[in-house]
């Protein structure tokens, strides 16, 4: 139980000058969930690829089981019993969950007949022992997102591995997904197996983890059982200073009308059903928040707000800002409008992974008069207004060597549309989606004070996100989402007093959502 | 630093290899390759003439390979260069023999070029429009249309244009002629170069700066890296895909310029010689890159008229392998330093 297996002394990993990890040491015990934790870019997902293979440290050693190993790939990780699941799946969409599992394990002559049924009975049953339930037989394109989580999770199992690494597993989780998770991986440690867990959400660690370690700026700087720590404990360690857990939120004052949805319906491309009868109000100044677990029409009410609603699907009903009504209006005008949205998959809908950080400061936002000049664009005022924002959201990266966006770490890439968006000039109406997914607590905190000075400057904020306790301590008022319409709405004083018996009121909203 | 000086010494690296590779097909022919070596070199850039041709060449391939470049940049694929740069043959030999023979020099040659633009960029343009209004595959649409401009081409030189019991046209007024090098200042004596090496060089600078300066060409690269953050970003795929084929199909057009206008002073059938499908290869080997072109299409330039120089001694098939294995040793040479 206790023998170590997994062993680093002395990794270290740069790229160019920089270094991302640096000399680290640090033993993970065999049939632990052990967790990472450390601000955006403090190396965390740096040091699971060493492990997984992905990177080649620059020096040091690493050891599994007891065997020094030097990987040159995934493919030897993976004989070596490691399995990771990326923040960003990996399956192919068009292929049944039994063949996804099997890709690159299928066994046999190239010309043997593939073994799907057998696979199909050994998937069930590695399912039901985890309460990773998924049907073996339907298509990956038709899975929910913590469904393809659990797919690739399955996808390690199948092969054996014994010890799992998951970077951030939970970012896209709804609530009751993650504490499905976190069941599954507590009896997977139970059975012996090792869990390398790293998250953001620092109640997670505590609720889940045996060890926990934190790391900072490239180095590991504690690592300590968990039962040891508390909460305010490990933010302090991972930013040096104490975090505000909770943003203040002084009375708001809110004023005219911004938007105003009534009797919205939605039927998508396939003829089904998504918003019925939907209707809400922000006005100025104020932050509206949409309670909801994940599709009931979240999704579809945001495609319409900024114009991308799919072709073949049919809007009925109202929805203006401004009084304009956006049915037929396309995203540059939308945008044009002074509306900022900030999608939830941001690294898919927001950058340029191969654009350079400053092409994605002004992404979006590249037609604005002050960036540009005669058919191009001014490089000295992009140049300064990337240092403006770069300082402003403190996003920390290697400036020197100018890399592309994709060579941040994932929170830092965040962070990078947040600030371009939330600093857009004239801004009306600011459309939020999951807007702390990905950034450590330091970050949340300084995201929510912009939240809230972007409010008070009377700005309409409309904020959707599956962290009730975001939404409780920001929002004005609260709509609650279910089936596609707004079931319930908790008025601006129902909050306010709500926010000192939090607990309860997190019951109220879980009982209109569900 | 170190990188740069790497990036800019592997290329070379590859072509030398490819050398070196060639010479052992050479040796199976019983020929010595130093001695062909020797031979090719003095026949191209050892001579006046030779580097002429070469300049010749290496024109018409930048523009082709443009044409390919810059709908790759929107992830575009225009099979259609030969067409493209026929129709804008056809366009510049037709109005270079109607224009009134007393019209002035710029004028002339101002007119001829942009009608040869304009066809071009017509033919690519209805590929992209075929793309944008049914989605119809650009690869299969600019095949197509490879052949129905082919085709048309034939019939109208056939039919209409060409000098009885001949396959040219009538020859273009004098002042819509372009100015070759050896006549204006003296270099490349007798060689087909001609001034429109320069609009070559200039679309090159132009379509770089267009790519990675312009607003255009930024959200260009957006739609090709991420089309879907483009479309979250509020830019409109269809109106850059329009663009680019537009653009794209230009420059073949222009580089019939460079034949009919630089060279023969009409056309004639087989004029174009495959230089469209050439342009494809070119464009790859700079993997798009504008001002990489310049040395890509160098390079095959070089191959084709330094292929042509030895002709009598090594066979043209032989010959011909030299050319694929070099253009195979620079992209796998390559490969890693991009
Ligand atoms: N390919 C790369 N080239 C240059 N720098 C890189 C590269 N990959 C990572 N880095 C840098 O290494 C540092 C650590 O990145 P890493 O992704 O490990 O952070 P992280 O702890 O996972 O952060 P996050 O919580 O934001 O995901 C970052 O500053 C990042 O910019
Ligand atoms: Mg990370």
């Amino acid at each position: 139980m206790n023998d170590v297996v997994i062993s680093l002394s002395g990794i270290s990993r740069s790229f160019g000058e920089f270094y991302a990890n640096r000399d680290i040491a640090l033993d993970i015990r065999s049939g632990s969930i052990h967790a990472i934790v450390g601000e955006n870019g403090a190396g965390k997902s740096t040091l699971t690829k060493i492990i997984y293979g992905l990177l080649a440290p620059s020096s040091g050693s690493l050891s599994i089981k007891g065997n020094a190993v030097r990987f040159t790939s995934p493919r030897q990780a993976i004989e070596a019993g490691i399995g990771m699941v990326h923040q960003h799946f990996m399956l192919i969409e068009n292929l049944t969950v039994t063949e996804n599992i099997m890709l690159g394990d299928e066994g046999g002559s190239f010309f043997a007949p593939l073994k799907t049924k057998e696979a199909a009975r050994k998937i069930v049953s590695i399912a039901q022992a985890h309460g990773l339930d998924v049907d073996p037989d339907s298509l990956v394109s038709d899975l929910s997102v913590g469904e393809e989580q659990r797919v690739e999770i399955l996808k390690l199992l199948y092969r054996d591995a014994d010890i799992l690494i998951l970077d951030e597993p939970t970012a896209v989780l709804t609530p009751s997904e993650t504490s499905r998770l976190f069941a599954t991986l507590a009896s997977l440690r139970d059975e012996g197996k090792t869990v390398i867990l790293i998250t953001h959400k620092l109640d997670e660690v505590l609720d889940v983890s045996d060890m926990v370690s934190v790391m900072s700026k490239g180095k590991v700087v504690a690592t300590k059982p968990t039962a040891a720590v508390t909460k305010p404990d490990l933010a302090r360690l991972m930013v040096g200073r104490s975090v505000l857990l909770r943003v203040e939120n002084p009375p708001d004052r809110p004023g005219e009308v911004i938007v105003k949805a009534s009797d919205l319906s939605f039927v998508d491309r396939k003829g089904r059903k998504r918003l019925t009868s939907l209707g809400f109000e922000i006005r100025a100044g104020e932050i509206y928040g949409i309670a909801g677990v994940e599709g009931n029409g979240q999704s579809e009410l945001l495609s319409i707000l900024w114009g991308m609603t799919e072709p073949g699907s049919r809007i009925d009903g109202s929805i203006t800002v401004n009084g304009l009504s956006l049915n037929e209006m396309s995203t540059k005008e939308i945008a044009a409008m002074g509306i900022s949205h900030i999608p939830e998959n941001r690294l898919r809908h927001a950058v340029i992974k191969e654009f350079s950080v400053s092409d994605n400061i002004i992404f979006g936002r590249h037609r604005e008069r002050s960036f540009s000049r005669f058919a191009g664009f001014n490089t000295k005022s992009v140049h300064d207004y990337t240092k403006k924002i770069i300082d402003r959201y403190d996003i920390r990266y290697d400036m020197q060597s100018n890399p592309p966006l994709s060579a941040l770490s994932g929170g830092n890439q965040q962070k990078i549309v947040l600030g371009r968006e939330i600093e857009r000039p004239e801004l009306k109406l600011l459309i939020l989606a999951q807007p702390t997914r990905g950034v450590d607590i330091g970050a949340i905190e300084m995201i929510h004070k912009k939240i809230i000075e972007a409010r008070d400057k009377n700005i309409a904020i409309l904020l959707i996100s599956s962290e009730l306790d975001e939404l409780i301590s920001l929002s004005s008022r609260i709509g609650c989402i279910y089936k596609g319409s707004i079931r319930h709405e908790f008025s601006a004083a129902e909050i306010l007093k709500g926010r000192s018996s939090e607990q309860d009121l997190e019951k109220e909203i879980g009982m209109f959502i569900t | 630093m170190r990188n740069t000086l790497l990036k800019l010494l592997t290329p070379l690296f590859a072509v030398v290899s490819a050398l070196i590779v060639s010479a052992l097909f050479i040796m199976a022919t019983g020929r010595n390759p130093l001695d062909i070596y020797q031979k090719m070199f003095s026949m191209t850039f050892g001579s006046d003439y030779g580097t002429g041709q070469i300049v010749f060449r290496t024109t018409s391939l930048i523009l082709t390979g443009l044409a390919v470049a810059i709908p790759f940049k929107v992830k575009l694929f225009n099979i259609g260069g030969e067409g493209q740069v026929l129709a804008g043959a056809l366009a510049a030999a037709t109005t270079g023999i109607l224009l009134p023979s007393q019209t002035p020099p710029l004028v002339a040659i101002s007119i001829c070029t942009l009608t040869a633009m304009m066809a071009g960029s017509a033919v690519a343009l209805f590929a992209g429009w075929l793309k944008v209004r049914f989605s119809v595959n650009e690869v299969i649409s600019t095949i197509m249309l490879n052949f129905i401009v082919q085709a048309f081409v034939g019939y109208m030189l056939t039919w209409h244009l060409a000098v009885p019991s001949t396959v040219h046209t009538p020859e273009i007024i004098q002042s819509a002629q372009l100015p070759m090098f050896d006549s204006v200042i003296g270099i490349w004596n007798k060689s087909p170069a001609n001034f429109s090496t320069l609009l070559a060089l200039a679309s090159c600078l132009g379509a770089w700066v267009m790519m990675f300066k312009t607003t255009a060409g930024y959200e260009m690269r957006a739609v090709g890296l991420q089309p879907e953050a483009a479309e979250y970003g509020g830019i409109n795929p269809n109106k850059l895909i329009l663009k680019a084929m537009a653009t794209g199909g230009a420059m073949a057009g222009l580089a019939s310029t460079n034949l009919v206008l630089g060279y023969k002073h009409f056309y004639e059938a087989g004029l174009t010689s495959g230089i469209g499908f050439t342009g494809i290869a070119v464009a790859l080997l700079a993997f798009s890159n504008p001002l990489w072109i310049i040395a890509s299409a160098l390079l095959f330039g070089f191959l084709d008229y330094g292929g042509l120089t030895v002709n009598a001694y090594v066979p043209k098939d032989i010959f011909m392998v030299v050319q694929a294995i070099t253009i195979l040793m620079v992209l796998v040479l390559t490969k890693k330093s991009r």
